[in-house]
C-alpha cells in the first residue's frame, strides 16, 4: 500500500474524521444503512452475532476479517440474500434510509433493486448477450422502450468502465469476456438497476492483479453516486478503497471506523493482531 | 496407465485422439501374458455388442427385404395395407405413430418440466425424494400395466369425454370421428403422455439441479422475483438438456409398443380427428406378426419394423448429439 | 415506524407492473404445483388401482396352479411365473459376461476410439424399441430354428439388459479411485488381476443394482415376446419351445373377452408391480447402505 493512497484516504474522509465508530451515535441523516442488532443463522449455528453499524452514504466501507468471521453472510443480510440459502434466519434491523427491510409487508425483492450485489466469482447470464445481461435487471422493472433500454446499456457500461471495451461487440455473450470484464459487466448489470447501495462480496477474490486495480479504481469513482459496502479479506484493498473500515472476528464486530484510523492506531488489541498479521 | 477415464468424456478433440492413441499404444505394449489374454478377452465382449448391433441392422434388412424389393422407398407414402391383395404401404400408420407421439409430448412437455421445476427449486432439499422418489418408480412400471390400466380404466373415462366433446363440438374436425369406441388417437396420446411424464421429469429434474445458484442468486440480486430467476435465467441455462429429456421421452413414444397396442385402436386408415381408433408402427407389428400367413406380409412387416427403428435412431442419435454439445459447451463455460 | 408509510419501497410496490410481475409469480406457482400434483396423482391412481384390484385375486392357489381351459373357474399363472424367470435367467446368463466384459474394456482401455464407439453404441440401444428387439430375436433365432421358443426370448431380453449393465457398470467403474488402482499396481500385480480383485470388489454393489435393475426391467417387457416366447397355456420347462411369461400372459388376459381372464389380468400385474417395486426400493436402500459405509 503506498503512502499516496494513504494520505488520500485520509483527506477522503477528513470531513468525516469525527464520525463515531458505533452505529447508535451517528446522525442518521447521513447513514444511509443503519443496522441494529443484527444476527444471522445457518440452522442453528450462528454465523453473525448481534452487530449494530451504520453505513454512510457515497462513501466506501470495507468489511475485512479472517475467513470465515461472517463478514459475507453479513452483507448478504443488507439485500436479503441471506434468506436464499434454506435453513437460514435472520434477526434484528437494518434500516434503508430509515426503512427496516426486514420490517412487516417489505417483499425481498423490492429491497434486491435498491441494495444491489456483487459476487465474489463473476457470474454473467450464459445464454444472454453482453447487451442483455447489462439490462436482464433493468428490463424487470424500467421501460421497455428500445431507446431508453440502449441508453441504460451505455450508461451502465461507461460507469462500469467497460463501454470502450465492449462497444463493439454488444451482442456476443457475457462469458466471451475475461473474468475481470466479466465482473465489471456484473457490476455494470447491478448499477443498470440504479440501486443505492451496491454490496460486493470480495470481488477480486478471482481475478489477477491488472484486474483487480481496475475494480478498485472504478470503486473510487462509482462512490460518487452510490454507497458501496465492500467485503474483503484483502487489507490492502480494504485500505486502498475505503473510507471506513468494519472488522470482524468470530460472528462480531470488533471495530469499525474511519479506515486509516483502523488501519493505523485501532483501538481493540484484535484488530491489531489481525492487522499487522499476527493472525488470520 | 489406467487412470485416465476422464479421456471418455472429452469431445472427440483432434488433439485428444492423438493423446489416446498413445494410450493404446501403452496399453497395447502388454509385457504380461495375463494381460494380454485380458485385454483380447474383453475387447471380444466389446466387439460382441458391437457384433450385436450390426447384426440387428442386417437381420431387419434381411427380413425385410422381400418387401424393400417389391414396394422400394414407396412403402413408406403407400396407403393401402390389404394382406388379401398382396398390396403393402405404410403410410397411415407413420402417421398414426407421430401424431399419437407429438400428442403426448405437447401434453407432457408442460406437466413434466413444471413438475422438475417444482421439486428441484421449489421444494426443500430434505423434503425433495418424498416427490421425486415415486415418480421414478412411475418410470419403472411396465408398459403392459400401463396398457392394463389404460384400457379399463382410463378409456372408460376418455370415452365419456369424447362423446361429450363430439355432442357439442362435433363441428370441429379434430372431434368429427367415432367418439364411442374409447380406443384410438387421444386415448393412446394420454396413455403415452402419462408413460413419459415421470421420464422426462426425473431427467429435467437432474439437468435442473445442476444449474450454479450464482446463477439464479445473480438474478434474485438483481431484484428479480424467484420465477424471473427461474424463467430467464435457470432454463435457459439448461436448455439444451431440457430438450435432450424431451428428445428421449419422444424416442420412448414413438417406439413404445403394449399400451399403445392396447388402447391407441387398429385400423389402418388415415387420422382424420383425434377419435379415430389407428395403428401405430409398433401396435400393427404387435397385433398382426403372428397372423401373417405368408412371407411378403411378414416382410412387410419386418419393414415397417425397420422404419420404425430408423426413426427411433435418428432421434436416438440426436439425444446423443445434444448431450455432447452439452459436455462441450460446460467446458466452455466453466473456462 | 409502524404506520409510517414506507418512502421508497413502499411506493414501487402499488406500481402495475409490480402486480403484474407479482401475479405471474403467483400463477408461476400454482400453475407447476398442479402440474406436480396430476403427476403425482396418476402415480397413486395406477398403483392404487392395480394393488387393489389385484390383490384381491391374488391367492396361493393363482401362484401355485396352471391356468385352467376358459370359462372354468380358479386356476393360475405358475407357469408364466416359471416361464418368465427361467427366459430372464438365460437372459442375465448371457447379458451379464457380455455388458460386464464390455464395460470393463470401455473403462480400462479408454484410449481405443473402439471402447468410446461401444459406450456410444449401448447409449443408442438402450432407444430401440423392444418390439424391434423381438423382430430380431425372431429373425435371429425363431426362424433358424423353425419354432417360437423360450430361448428366442432369452436372446430378446438379453438385447435387451446388455446396454443397461453396461451402461450401469461403466459408471461404477469411473467411480472407483484412482489411486487404489495404483496402490495395486504400484504392488506389481498385473493389470487384469487389479481389475478383477481390486475394481470389481470395490463397485460390486453398483455392478449387482445395475444387473438387478437390467432384469427388472426386461421382466415387465411383454412386446418382445409377442413372437419369441409367443406364451403357452401349459406346464413347460423346455426352453426350445414355446413358453408362457408373466407379461405376456397379462396382454393374451387382459385383450381376451373373459372377465374372469380380466380379473386374472390383474392379479398378474399385481405381482409384477410388486416385483418391480420391491427391488426398486431394496436396491435403492442397498446403494444407500453402501453410502453410509
Amino acid at each position: 500500500m503506498s503512502n499516496e493512497n494513504y494520505a488520500s484516504a485520509e483527506k477522503r474522509g477528513g470531513e468525516e474524521l469525527r464520525a463515531p465508530a458505533r452505529a447508535s451515535e451517528t446522525a442518521s441523516n447521513k447513514a444511509r444503512l443503519e443496522i441494529h442488532g443484527l444476527s444471522a443463522y445457518y440452522g442453528k449455528t450462528r454465523a453473525v452475532s448481534n452487530v449494530s453499524l451504520s453505513i454512510q452514504t457515497k462513501r466506501v466501507t470495507a468489511i475485512i476479517g479472517p475467513s470465515g468471521c461472517g463478514k459475507s453472510t453479513f452483507i448478504r443480510c443488507l439485500n436479503r440474500m441471506h434468506e436464499v440459502t434454506p435453513g437460514a434466519l435472520v434477526e434484528g434491523r437494518v434500516l434503508l434510509d430509515g426503512e427496516d427491510l426486514y420490517g412487516p409487508g417489505v417483499d425481498p425483492v423490492e429491497v434486491r433493486r435498491k441494495v444491489g450485489m456483487v459476487f465474489q466469482k463473476p457470474n454473467p447470464f450464459p445464454t444472454m448477450s453482453i447487451y442483455d445481461n447489462v439490462v436482464a435487471g433493468f428490463k424487470l422493472n424500467g421501460s421497455r422502450d428500445r431507446r431508453v433500454i440502449d441508453g441504460k446499456v451505455e450508461e451502465s457500461l461507461k460507469m462500469a468502465a467497460l463501454w470502450e471495451e465492449v462497444k463493439d461487440a454488444l451482442y456476443k455473450p457475457g462469458t466471451s469476456l475475461s473474468g475481470g470484464q466479466q465482473q465489471r459487466l456484473c457490476i455494470a448489470r447491478a448499477l443498470a438497476v440504479d440501486p443505492e447501495v451496491l454490496l460486493m462480496d470480495e470481488p477480486c477474490s478471482a481475478l489477477d492483479p491488472i484486474a483487480t486495480a481496475k475494480i478498485e479504481e472504478l470503486i473510487h469513482e462509482l462512490k460518487e453516486t452510490v454507497t458501496i459496502v465492500i467485503v474483503t479479506h484483502n487489507m490492502q484493498q480494504a485500505a486502498r478503497v475505503s473510507d471506513y473500515t468494519a472488522f470482524f472476528y468470530m460472528g462480531e464486530l470488533v471495530e469499525f471506523g474511519v479506515t486509516s484510523k483502523i488501519f493505523t492506531n485501532p483501538e481493540k488489541h484484535q484488530t491489531e493482531d489481525y492487522i499487522t498479521g499476527r493472525f488470520g | 496407465m489406467p487412470g485416465e477415464p476422464q479421456v471418455v468424456e472429452q469431445p472427440l478433440g483432434r488433439s485428444l485422439t492423438r493423446a489416446s492413441d498413445k494410450a493404446v499404444a501403452h496399453d497395447a505394449r502388454v509385457v504380461n501374458a495375463g494381460d494380454r489374454i485380458f485385454y483380447l478377452t474383453t475387447r471380444a465382449l466389446a466387439c460382441c455388442v458391437m457384433a450385436l448391433a450390426f447384426l440387428l441392422v442386417a437381420d431387419l434388412f434381411r427380413g425385410s427385404w422381400e418387401a424393400i424389393r417389391q414396394f422400394g422407398l414407396k412403402f413408406l407414402i403407400g396407403t393401402t395395407w390389404d394382406p388379401v391383395a398382396r398390396q403393402f404401404g405404410t403410410l397411415p400408420t407413420i402417421i398414426g405413430t407421430l401424431v399419437k407421439a407429438s400428442i403426448a409430448l405437447l401434453l407432457a412437455i408442460p406437466i413434466s418440466i413444471g413438475s422438475a421445476v417444482f421439486i428441484s427449486f421449489y421444494i426443500p432439499k430434505r423434503l425433495r425424494p418424498v416427490i421425486s422418489y415415486p415418480i421414478e418408480l412411475l418410470a419403472g412400471i411396465p408398459s403392459i400395466v400401463f396398457g392394463l390400466w389404460g384400457l379399463f380404466v382410463m378409456v372408460p373415462v376418455i370415452r365419456f369425454i369424447q362423446i361429450w366433446l363430439k355432442a357439442h363440438f362435433g363441428w370441429f374436425f379434430l372431434f368429427d370421428g367415432p367418439a364411442v369406441y374409447g380406443v384410438g388417437v387421444l386415448s393412446g396420446s394420454v396413455i403415452l403422455a402419462i408413460m413419459i411424464i415421470p421420464i422426462i421429469t426425473a431427467i429435467s429434474r437432474d439437468i435442473l439441479l445442476t444449474v450454479p445458484r450464482a446463477q439464479i442468486e445473480a438474478m434474485l440480486a438483481l431484484g428479480g422475483t424467484k420465477w424471473e430467476a427461474i424463467w430467464k435465467v435457470a432454463l435457459p441455462y439448461a436448455r439444451i438438456g431440457l430438450v435432450g429429456a424431451v428428445i428421449l421421452g419422444l424416442g420412448r413414444a414413438i417406439g413404445e409398443t403394449m399400451a399403445v397396442t392396447m388402447v391407441g385402436g387398429n385400423s389402418f386408415d388415415l387420422v382424420h380427428s383425434l377419435f379415430d381408433p389407428v395403428h401405430s408402427m409398433a401396435s400393427q407389428i404387435a397385433s398382426e406378426f403372428t397372423e401373417a400367413t405368408y412371407s411378403l406380409y411378414v416382410s412387410s412387416l419386418i419393414y415397417v419394423g425397420l422404419v420404425l427403428f430408423g426413426i427411433t435412431i435418428v432421434i436416438s442419435l440426436l439425444a446423443q448429439l445434444l448431450i455432447w454439445k452439452l459436455s462441450k459447451g460446460k467446458v466452455a463455460i466453466f473456462e | 415506524m409502524t404506520s409510517d408509510p414506507m418512502p421508497q419501497i413502499s411506493t414501487h410496490r402499488s406500481g402495475l407492473r409490480y402486480l403484474r410481475r407479482k401475479s405471474i409469480e403467483w400463477v408461476a406457482c400454482v400453475g407447476m404445483l398442479l402440474c406436480t400434483g396430476v403427476t403425482v396423482f396418476f402415480l397413486l391412481t395406477i398403483l392404487g388401482y392395480v394393488l387393489y384390484h389385484g390383490a384381491a385375486s391374488v391367492d396361493w392357489e393363482f401362484l401355485t396352479a396352471l391356468p385352467v381351459p376358459a370359462g372354468e373357474s380358479g386356476g393360475g399363472i405358475a407357469n408364466a411365473l416359471v416361464g418368465s424367470a427361467m427366459v430372464v435367467a438365460l437372459a442375465a446368463l448371457m447379458a451379464v459376461p457380455i455388458g460386464m466384459g464390455a464395460a470393463v474394456f470401455v473403462n480400462e482401455f479408454p484410449g481405443a476410439g473402439l471402447g468410446r464407439f461401444v459406450r456410444f453404441l449401448a447409449e443408442v440401444l438402450t432407444g430401440v424399441p423392444s418390439i424391434v428387439v423381438g423382430l430380431f430375436a425372431y429373425a435371429l433365432v425363431v426362424r433358424p430354428l423353425g419354432s417360437f421358443s423360450g430361448l428366442a426370448g432369452s436372446v430378446a431380453y438379453a438385447f435387451i439388459m446388455i446396454p443397461i449393465i453396461l451402461i450401469s457398470a461403466h459408471e461404477a467403474f469411473r467411480l472407483v479411485p484412482v489411486s487404489l488402482r495404483e496402490a495395486s499396481l504400484a504392488l506389481g500385480v498385473p493389470k487384469w488381476r487389479t481389475i478383477l480383485w481390486v475394481v470389481l470388489p470395490v463397485s460390486s454393489r453398483a455392478l449387482l443394482t445395475g444387473v438387478v435393475l437390467a432384469v427388472s426391467r426386461a421382466l415387465g417387457e411383454a412386446a418382445p415376446m409377442l413372437f419369441t416366447a409367443f406364451g403357452n397355456p401349459f406346464w413347460n420347462l423346455n426352453l426350445r419351445k414355446p413358453i408362457a411369461t408373466v407379461p405376456l400372459l397379462i396382454y393374451t388376459y387382459a385383450t381376451g373377452p373373459y372377465e374372469d381372464w380380466h380379473r386374472k389380468a390383474w392379479a398378474a400385474s399385481f405381482v409384477l408391480l410388486v416385483f418391480v417395486l420391491v427391488t426398486s426400493v431394496l436396491t435403492r436402500a442397498f446403494l444407500r447402505g453402501k453410502a453410509d459405509e
